[in-house]
């Protein structure tokens, strides 16, 4: 270890951080674009039904296409809150 | 059979007027019988670019709704016998764009004799840069390192991909990335992402990596495509990048930091 290294800073460069946020967020779209169009409507919804009981956030609730064998496969996993939280 | 090949990004401000001009330019000094046709409806600046704005009399609406024919319509370039650029409407209502009247002129232009037909994007994912890519053969992604530009090229690539006449034949459109305003040195400092990092992200073949330069605002100012500033980093990256969409293997330049010799750390340069 040099001398100048005593002089670097622990953060993480700019660059790197761009990367790793562009990789998660791309990710993600590409999941959305890649289902059939009414799978953000059908998202909406059914936060909607389950709002009118539990009080849920966005990131609680998960959709997505997958494909099994042969057959699609429509998951939703939903996280209710605690009940000690409401 | 005309090869059509659409300039697009999502983003604005990347580089796409730069890269249509300069590509078509490139493409007509190589002997192709070239069109430019700037998709921009209200907002023409492919004249401005390639130094003929004082010469459109019709444009590309004016076509499409029968007021104008091709002939009258496309400017021949004061450089090159091959080059032809057909500019955007800079008055009229954008719905007149339609997608039938796309299709006539690029038939019409195919007749022609044409072998390249470049289709310059607006920015953004309206009719206009949905039309400029509908027919496409081709598509150049222009991306700059930053990440707005990343996100919107991948958005661009999921309408490429289901959003075209090709798509809809259950065929692809070639994609080629261009990344534009790279600058090696904040490459090496870990500010800017690296072009390996975006081919990662994107996945998309790397057609060519554009310098960022000051002879791109210099060319710009003067109406003369970057391409033909045979000097300049930029314009030699696009004679690059030009010669790799034909076929050629040229090796990438520009990519590390220059490192500047005796003379010119005395004498700048």
């Amino acid at each position: 270890m040099g001398i100048f290294d005593y002089f670097r800073t622990s953060k993480p460069k700019t660059a790197q951080v761009a990367k790793e946020r562009l990789q998660i967020l791309i990710k993600h779209e590409r999941i959305d674009r890649s289902g059939p169009d009414f799978l953000p409507q059908l998202r909406n919804d059914i936060m909607e039904v389950i709002r009118k009981y539990v009080q849920i956030d966005e990131k609680d609730v998960n959709v997505q296409l997958g494909r099994v064998n042969n057959y699609e496969v429509l998951e939703l996993n939903i996280t209710l809150p605690d009940r000690t939280a409401q | 059979m005309s090869r059509i090949v659409v300039v697009t990004s999502g983003k604005g401000g990347v580089g796409k007027t730069t890269t249509s001009a300069a590509f078509a330019t490139g493409l007509a000094l190589k002997g192709y019988k070239t069109a430019v046709i700037d998709f921009d409806v209200g907002l023409r600046n492919l004249d401005l670019i390639m130094g003929c704005e004082r010469r459109v009399v019709y444009d590309f609406i004016n076509v499409i709704s029968g007021e104008a024919n091709l002939k009258q319509a496309l400017i021949k370039d004061k450089r090159s016998d091959n080059l032809f650029i057909l500019p955007a409407s800079q008055t009229r209502d954008k719905d007149a764009l339609t997608q039938e009247g796309v299709e006539r002129v690029l038939k019409d232009l195919t007749e022609d004799g044409f072998d390249f037909i470049v289709c310059d994007s607006p920015a953004g994912i309206e009719r206009g840069a949905a039309l400029a890519m509908y027919f496409a053969d081709d598509a150049v992604i222009v991306t700059n390192p930053e990440v707005s530009s990343v996100r919107d090229s991948d958005r661009i690539l999921g309408l490429l991909q289901s959003r075209t006449r090709k798509a809809e034949r259950g065929e692809s459109i070639r994609e080629h990335l261009l990344i534009t305003r790279y600058s090696p040195a904040r490459v090496a400092s870990g500010d800017m992402l690296a072009m390996e990092d975006i081919l990662e992200i994107l996945a998309v073949p790397l057609i060519g990596v554009i310098p960022e330069s000051g002879s791109v605002l210099q060319a710009s100012n003067s109406g003369v495509p970057v391409i033909l500033d045979k000097e300049s980093t930029a314009g030699q990256a696009y004679d690059d990048f030009v010669r790799r969409f034909l076929g050629e293997t040229v090796p990438h330049r520009f990519l590390e930091v220059e490192k500047k010799g005796l003379f010119k750390r005395l004498f700048g340069g």
